[in-house]
């Protein structure tokens, strides 16, 4: 079991190593694509280390993904960078423990549509800033980060999530988790304080997602709260890590990787019906892939055993 | 979504020829001395809340530019020393930043295009401005208006903003009013809303100044959220400040919504402007006489032969009529293109975008020249007189009419 366990700590540290050495043999495309592979690995890990466990779907992905755009856009040039990520990680701490304090008692469908009507809050309420405070909408930031440098931090923030997705798997906190997973109420009656568990969860989850778009917002050098909270990040997110299977550790890169090259060559070959081929294929995963291709994988790996 | 499946089958077929035209050229060996095409590649968006903008005023005049090039035999190399016809490689940008700077990569790293032609809004386009630095393609920058324009253009060398700067809009129609103030055509309170978003903003708070400065007195002042969708708040409560003028800086669906709540509540100020979307065709169709006197951003000279001529090329090939702001000038910005290519005389970037720097143009909307990669010389207030979107200001443009004030009163709805 050591062993095993060792050799797949030997096969991550490999993986990651080859992951960082792509920027050497890449050119930019490659690196653009590589940076979108390694974002949603990000976002989809993180949302699967709450939403896998505890079985919430959240839509919220975008609300941190922006704050922490947002927070490179204002504090970008007037800080250290590792201090404008602490800053930005901090506020999207300060904000899921104020919005899990106040709504992980919801469950179902109830969480669903307040997650996301959260994003659209919190970008409401960073447009009303920006009109009424600061009187200019888009910010720009001209920060000299270059491509490699966005994606080697990515990398290193995935490795970083992977990381904690795994220790806390292993704690109490994780198998609290599990329990509350598969019933809230039998969780309680164990002892189990699970406001709080959920929403620890939740502001670790939150913490990545946060980082994520820090690291992201150079990228763009115009943000305004139309591009930093588009919602549509949060159902790719979702998507993706349904489709991986949001219950294991790399589940959510199984989904990952071949959306984003599915994304990419949709757009490239079908430029006038990417969308509506999307839609088809998101169908036909469904069909044939209920519980995602870690499961997938899984189960072939039971039946091979069996047989 | 239903905007951008519009003329779908046209756009389809314009890729396919393109991609016939791609599998027909030879491999591009010794492309520089002969190329068998020129290849030119964009990412637009046909998905998404962009896509209405873009198929308004972006795709076609790209393709109404790329057929009537290949029409006439291509562009002109003299280093090839005969015509060389456009292959296009077209992108959906889904209207998101992120996918449009990976199809922009996927152009210049994959595709090896020669030229790309902008996406449609200035975040986009400021999105990929850094990828065209970094590869040294020429940027024509065109449906982007931001005060930032000096400064980018100053950062980037390579991009050329051709729709001025969201100061000279706020600046120009808050002048038209100081004068027909001063004339005594129209009293001196102003009611103005706007968008808030960075458009809205950056036209409001130089139109602000540029009333105060001209004894304008704004009587109300409100901001609404980008996307809104309910305009009769905001109409009621202009009607009550009763106003000689209204202005809203504002975008095509609330275009459509304001002036539509001004007519169901009979608000007649003497001045009824919106900003963009009141130059689309859609609004002429929507309004009808009602759009008589409706003043909004943009406009064109259309007593210039060249336009009209465009006019008429416009709606033989795309089956509809272009916008009177940005449609015109996209169209210049690719004759531009096209000039300084045929001037560089081969496929070179850096000495295109020199020639773009430096060079004077021939284009539908005149002899068009560049200062420190600005096109100053735009027309930012136009007026529906008689069923044609006229320039009225700024007054020193070529064929600049009249306004037509007070404007005439709203009529029941045909």
């Amino acid at each position: 079991m050591t062993q095993a366990a060792f050799a797949r700590a030997a096969a991550g540290c490999a993986a990651l190593a080859g992951a960082a050495s792509l920027p050497l043999f890449g050119d930019g495309y490659h690196m653009a694509l590589a940076i979108n592979i390694a974002n949603y690995t990000v976002l989809a890990t993180a949302w699967a280390l709450f939403s896998g466990p505890t079985r919430y779907i959240s839509l919220c992905t975008v609300a941190f993904f922006g704050i922490g755009a947002y927070t490179v856009a204002v504090l970008g040039e007037l800080m250290a960078w590792p201090l404008v990520l602490a800053v930005a990680g901090a506020i999207g701490v300060a904000l899921a423990l104020v919005v899990g304090l106040s709504t992980l008692r919801l469950s179902g469908i109830y969480f669903v549509i307040f997650s996301f009507g959260l994003a659209e809050l919190v970008r409401q309420l960073v447009t009303w800033f920006e009109v009424n405070v600061s009187r200019s909408v888009g910010r720009y930031v001209f920060l000299d980060v270059t491509q490699q440098a966005i994606y080697l931090q990515l990398v290193a923030l995935a490795a970083v999530v992977f990381l904690v997705a795994w220790a806390i798997r292993r704690s109490r906190l994780g198998l609290a988790l599990r329990i509350i997973g598969d019933d809230e109420t039998v969780a309680q009656h164990c002892g189990i304080d699970a406001a709080r568990a959920k929403l620890a969860l939740f502001a670790v989850s939150a913490l990545f997602m946060t980082l994520a778009g820090a690291i992201m917002a150079p990228r763009w050098t115009y943000i305004d709260p139309v591009i930093a909270f588009n919602p549509v990040m949060s159902f790719q997110v979702v998507i993706m890590a349904l489709l991986g299977g949001p219950g294991r550790l790399f589940g959510p890169l199984l989904g990952v990787v071949p959306l984003a090259f599915l994304f990419d060559i949709l757009s490239a070959q079908f430029p006038n019906h990417a969308t509506l081929v999307l839609g088809l294929v998101f169908m036909a995963i469904v069909y044939a892939l209920p519980d995602g291709v870690a499961g997938m994988l899984a189960r072939r790996r039971r039946a091979g055993a069996a047989s | 979504m239903t905007k951008s499946t519009r003329g779908f089958s046209r756009r389809h077929a314009v890729a396919l020829i393109g991609g016939t035209l791609g599998t027909l050229a030879a491999p591009s060996i010794g492309r520089a001395q002969a190329p068998s095409a020129i290849k030119i590649g964009y990412a637009i968006s046909k998905t998404g809340p962009n896509a209405g903008g873009a198929n308004t005023s972006t795709l076609p005049n790209y393709q109404l530019w790329v057929r009537e090039v290949n029409a006439a035999g291509g562009i002109n190399l003299s280093g090839a020393g005969r015509r060389v016809p456009i292959e296009v490689v077209e992108y959906d940008d889904r209207s998101t930043s992120e996918e449009c700077v990976r199809a922009i990569e996927r152009l210049i790293n994959q595709d090896r295009v020669d030229f790309i032609l902008p996406p449609w809004g200035t975040g986009l386009n400021l999105a990929v401005g850094p990828v065209f630095n970094r590869a040294g393609h020429p940027h024509l920058a065109v449906t982007s208006v931001t005060d930032r324009a000096p400064e980018l253009a100053r950062r980037w060398p390579n991009s050329f903003w051709f729709l001025g700067t969201s100061s000279q809009g706020g600046t120009a129609i808050a002048d038209l009013l100081g004068s027909l103030a001063r004339e005594g055509k129209i009293g001196r309170t102003v009611a103005m809303a706007s968008s808030s978003d960075q458009f809205g903003i950056e036209l409001s708070t130089a139109a602000r100044a540029a009333f105060q400065r001209a004894g304008l007195t704004l009587a109300y002042d409100q901001a609404y959220p980008l996307g809104s969708q309910d305009m009769q708040p905001i109409v009621a409560a202009a009607m009550r400040a009763n106003p000689d003028a209204f202005v809203a800086f504002s975008y095509p669906p609330d275009t459509l919504g304001l002036t539509e709540q001004a007519r169901l509540q009979g608000f007649n100020p003497k001045v009824f402007y919106t900003a963009v979307g009141t130059a689309f065709p859609l609004f002429k169709q929507r309004f009808n006489v009602n759009a008589e006197g409706v003043m909004g951003i943009g406009g064109w000279n259309a007593s210039s032969p060249a336009l009209q001529d465009y006019l008429r090329r416009h709606v033989a090939a795309i089956g509809r009529e272009p916008d009177r702001w940005a449609s015109p000038v996209t169209f210049a910005s690719l004759q531009v293109l096209q000039q300084a290519i045929e001037r560089a005389g081969r496929l070179d970037r850096a000495a295109v975008i020199q020639q773009i720097q430096s060079g004077t143009f021939a284009t539908v909307v005149g002899d068009l020249k560049l200062e420190n990669n600005i096109l100053n010389k735009n027309w930012w207030v136009g007026q529906w007189q008689d069923g044609e979107f006229h320039g009225i200001a700024p007054t020193t443009m070529e064929g600049a009419r009249a306004p037509i004030v007070p404007k005439p009163a709203w009529r029941a709805a045909q």
